[in-house]
């Protein structure tokens, strides 16, 4: 079977949820959608034996072949981790929105509509080998991102975020773009297969590093790393099933995936292992110290996953490290990564499930309203409990796993030689550490600040009760995993994260098994990572009993310093300045503009013309000037004369009628009848609309033109009528190639089956124009009906959004 | 003051209709004497602006009871789906294909999907000029 088209099959599903949506109000529309990724993800499932073994299946759509572009679902472990993440996940999220957006109250058609259209394009971010549909796709995640957090459009924050958002990571795939065009330049094809094969030959262009930094940048603003991470707190807006899904399990891992499908491109770079590497920890280290600050359930969520993407990044940075030095310390950075990434999916969706479930029973996600809600949500809490546990890195969850890993790799760090990180390499499990101690605050703070304690004095928005069972089962299930995962990861191991592994690494393993990494919970009293996680519990432990304490530390840094008000003051900034400088030119009014557009042809024709020196005149070839032509122009220039000297806009309306009917008396003249009677038509037409519109203009004389304005327009209608005569003389006197139009009266009758020419290139020689054409024209229509249908005030508010 | 138009009402009634036969006549001879679509289109126009000097607006919308915005959209989705039809026979965008045929009454005549592409064009240009002017025409 061709599963490239699965891809496209949640997009069709979301053609028929509207439908399902209005017919169907008895059954909540979500178990409709439910059925789209739970067959994908078992057929996906069905992929694992071969790459299990190291194999790879294609399936191949061509889409523009001209250019080398074409759908390509390439399915090896990466892709299919990502596809079952995608699926999975997107299933229990599915199940727990049926239960968390209530059918008689939200616009289901809208939501799940939106939330296909991100399934099929997230499955086509991870499965396209041709970068441009990769790029395709990958904006497409951005667009139903940014619909899902505007889901509640009527919020003025979730308008914000959701175009706050779009803008960050539009942006970052824009510059993807270039990189990946610049690959395509370098590489000869637009398959990453192909360039990676290639890739051996890239280091050392000129384009390399360019391609990297704007490669990075896509990476990065998806995966909101720092400094971008802005658009992810404020993308919490959107309702929590959006949450889990998109903005912790799925999407903003699609960056992840792009640094780690490039990483044996780039691998080679040193650039390439600093960047990932120190802006993940940075970014790590920064959104951790930052959750703490939060107060907002979803917030500390949302930074904690800036923090823990930036843990994988960092190690997918160090995995590449392998491609310098081939030595067992440094293959568990790999490994890791991906085994985090399987992890954090699995604690953070959870804990993303239950911060909307306390939303749901309890009306708010303040964190200093709640506390005490364990006797009431005695499940709830026990999901968030191994799901924060997991989160702080303590066993027996599978978040330690991955934690001790992590900070094994972070200390081999210590020992790669090369690119300087023999004396700086020491910072990084400093760093690493410091940022693990700030996690495990913000996990114990999330989880024992909203169950534990007092209850809050003051009443909360809703009675508090434990969720329905039905909301419940997703968020159950992940917490099982967590604690499933950690008694079998070498399971996990073998069948999903050595196959990504090595297909992250072809150029050092040939079949997963080859991958020697064991994963066990106990190394020993001898190893430092041990005495590390020792170490967080202690210290993180007396930090955060002490927490309110220290907590108003946060308020030192004034606002106007963060990265929020930076980004709020260029978009400000950019909406005013632009306005004010359009304003300068934009005057309202028709003539204005038309005195820019004739200005603008005059002067640039007639340079043309004589820089080229274009400018040729060949009396031989004109034709004989007849006597009915020579009374015609008299008539002409009579006409024109009057449309200019007319004291009433009627007279002159009917003047330029004259002009009209002349102009096509020189067809008759010439014999071209089609224009003739179009033209005849055409301005019997136009002078009847003229004639109904008049009487809403002004009058004549209340132009409140200057005389000097005058002379500017008479140089200009000047220069535009020299420029038209010129070109006309100019080319008729002379052909650069040979005319089309032998072409034509050979073909007119064995090709298109006709016999007018003029009206065969209209329909079929030329008919992309005439398309496009009678495009315009309704477009025109429809914009002179709204406009006067609407009738918009002249002065509206300048800003949009408010 | 009323003006009095018996005459123009009377010969427009005639008039209009001598119009519109000779826009179809040319939409159809378009392909190989002059005329075409955009032609016959604006023709057809030009004969409901007659009807529209000759009566008031509301006259003429209750003698044509046509929505013109919904002909315009007939009409382009027409033309797009003419040039869009070529895909499902395996050729490029905007192949058009035509024979000869024998028919009754007309003899020898020659069938062109070209000829719909025209009929698509004809309602385009009908529909939004009296949209245009319908709109700027109702508007006090």
């Amino acid at each position: 079977m061709e599963f490239v088209l699965l891809i496209f099959l949640p997009i069709l599903a979301a053609f028929f949820i509207p439908t399902l949506y209005k017919r169907i109000r008895g059954i909540h529309t979500g178990w409709f959608v439910l059925l789209v990724p739970v067959l994908l993800f078992a057929y996906y499932m069905s992929f694992i034996r071969t790459t299990m073994d190291g194999g790879h299946a294609v399936s191949e759509l061509q889409w523009i072949p001209s250019l080398g572009i074409s759908f390509v679902s390439y399915i090896d472990g990466l892709s299919l981790l990502f596809s079952l993440l995608i699926t999975g996940i997107g299933a229990l999220v599915v199940l727990y929105s049926i239960f968390y957006l209530d059918k008689n109250k939200e616009k289901l058609g809208n939501f799940y509509v939106y939330l296909l259209l991100f399934m099929s394009a997230m499955l086509g971010v991870v499965q396209s080998d041709n970068v441009i549909s990769l790029y395709l796709f990958w904006e497409l995640t951005s667009i139903s991102s940014f619909l899902l957090i505007g889901y509640w459009f009527t919020l003025d924050r979730s308008r914000f975020g959701a175009l706050k958002s779009m803008m960050i990571t539009v942006f970052g795939g824009l510059m993807m773009l270039g990189g990946f065009i610049l690959l395509g330049i370098m590489g000869g094809t637009f398959s990453i297969r192909e360039l990676i094969a290639g890739s051996s030959t890239f280091v050392g262009h000129e384009f390399f590093i360019l391609a990297l930094v704007l490669i990075l940048l896509g990476a990065f603003t998806k995966s909101a790393q720092f400094p971008f991470y802005i658009w992810l707190p404020d993308a919490m807006e959107a309702p929590t099933p959006v949450s889990a899904y998109l903005h912790s399990a799925t999407m903003v891992k699609a960056g992840l995936y792009l640094v780690a499908r490039f990483t044996p491109i780039f691998a080679a770079s040193e650039v390439w292992i600093w960047l990932v590497t120190g802006i993940g920890l940075l970014t790590l280290f920064w959104g951790s110290l930052f959750a703490v600050k939060q107060t907002d359930l979803k917030a500390i969520l949302a930074f904690s996953t800036v923090s823990q993407l930036g843990l994988i990044m960092s190690l997918l940075g160090a995995g590449a490290i392998t491609f310098h030095a081939n030595e067992a310390i440094f293959s568990f950075a790999m490994f890791a990564a991906i085994f985090h990434l399987i992890n954090h999916a699995t604690f953070k969706g959870s804990l993303f499930m239950i911060a909307g479930i306390v939303d749901h029973e309890t009306g708010t996600r303040d964190i200093r309203k709640l506390g005490g809600l364990m006797s009431i949500m005695p499940v709830s809490f026990t999901v968030a409990f191994i799901g924060s546990m997991s989160m702080a890195g303590l066993p027996p969850f599978n978040g330690f796993l991955s934690k001790e890993m992590f900070l094994q790799s972070m200390l081999a760090i210590r020992h790669f030689e090369l690119f300087n990180f023999a004396t700086w390499g020491v910072i990084f499990p400093v760093i690493a550490w410091v940022a693990s101690v700030f996690t495990f605050i913000y996990s114990f703070y999330f989880v024992f600040k909203t169950f534990a304690g007092k209850r809050n004095d003051a009443p909360l928005p809703l009675q508090p009760h434990e969720a329905p069972a039905g909301m419940l089962i997703s968020p159950v299930i992940l917490a099982t995993l967590v604690v499933v995962i950690f008694f079998i990861p070498n399971v996990v191991g073998k069948w999903l994260v050595k196959p990504a592994v090595m297909a992250i690494q072809p150029y050092q393993y040939g079949h997963p098994s080859e991958i020697a990494v064991h994963v066990s919970a106990w190394h020993g009293f001898a190893s430092p990572e041990l005495w590390m996680t020792v170490g967080i519990i202690i210290i993180g432990g007396l930090l955060y009993l002490s927490l309110s304490k220290w907590q108003k530390v946060y308020d030192v840094q004034p606002e106007y310093l963060s990265l929020n008000s930076f980004y709020d003051s260029t978009m400000n900034f950019s909406e005013k300045g632009m306005n004010r400088l359009s304003r300068i030119y934009m005057t309202g009014l028709i003539r204005t503009y038309l005195l820019y557009i004739f200005a603008f042809i005059s002067v640039t024709t007639i340079a043309v013309l004589f820089i080229q020196d274009a400018f040729v005149v060949d009396m031989d070839s004109f034709s004989k000037v007849s006597a009915y032509g020579v009374i015609n122009a008299i008539i002409l220039l009579l006409a024109v004369a009057f449309v200019l000297l007319s004291k009433t806009r009627l007279g002159a309306i009917i003047s330029l009628g004259a002009v009209g009917y002349s102009v096509a008396l020189f067809f008759v003249i010439f014999k071209a009848p089609d224009l003739a009677l179009t033209q005849l038509v055409i301005e019997t037409v136009s002078v009847a609309l003229f004639l109904l519109a008049f009487q809403h203009l002004p009058k004549l004389s209340d132009h409140g033109e200057k005389k000097s304005n005058k002379l500017v327009n008479a140089i200009i209608a000047l220069g535009i009528g020299v420029t038209v005569t010129l070109v006309a003389l100019s080319s008729h006197s002379q052909k650069l190639v040979a005319s089309i139009s032998q072409y034509y009266k050979d073909t007119v009758a064995t090709e298109a089956g006709g016999g007018n020419i003029v009206n065969v290139i209209l329909v079929d020689y030329r008919g992309f124009d005439t398309l496009f054409e009678i495009a315009v024209l309704a477009i025109a229509g429809i914009g002179v009906l709204g406009m006067i249908k609407l009738r918009l005030a002249r002065k509206e508010n300048p800003d949009e959004n408010k | 003051m009323k003006t009095n138009d018996v005459i123009l009402q009377t010969t427009t009634k005639v008039v209009f209709f001598i119009i519109f036969l000779f826009s179809i006549h040319i939409f159809f001879a378009g392909h190989y004497t002059p005329g075409g679509g955009f032609v016959g289109g604006l023709l057809t126009t030009g004969a409901i602006v007659l009807l529209l000097l000759a009566f008031d607006l509301k006259t003429v919308q209750k003698a044509l009871p046509f929505n013109f915005t919904i002909m315009t959209g007939i009409g382009l989705l027409l033309a797009l789906g003419t040039a869009a039809g070529a895909i499902f026979f395996n050729v490029p965008f905007f192949t058009h294909a035509f024979d000869y045929f024998t028919l009754p009454l007309f003899g020898e005549t020659s069938l062109h999907t070209a000829m719909v592409f025209d009929a698509g064009v004809f309602l385009v240009v009908v529909g939004s000029a009296i949209t245009i002017i319908q709109s700027i025409g109702g508007d006090s």
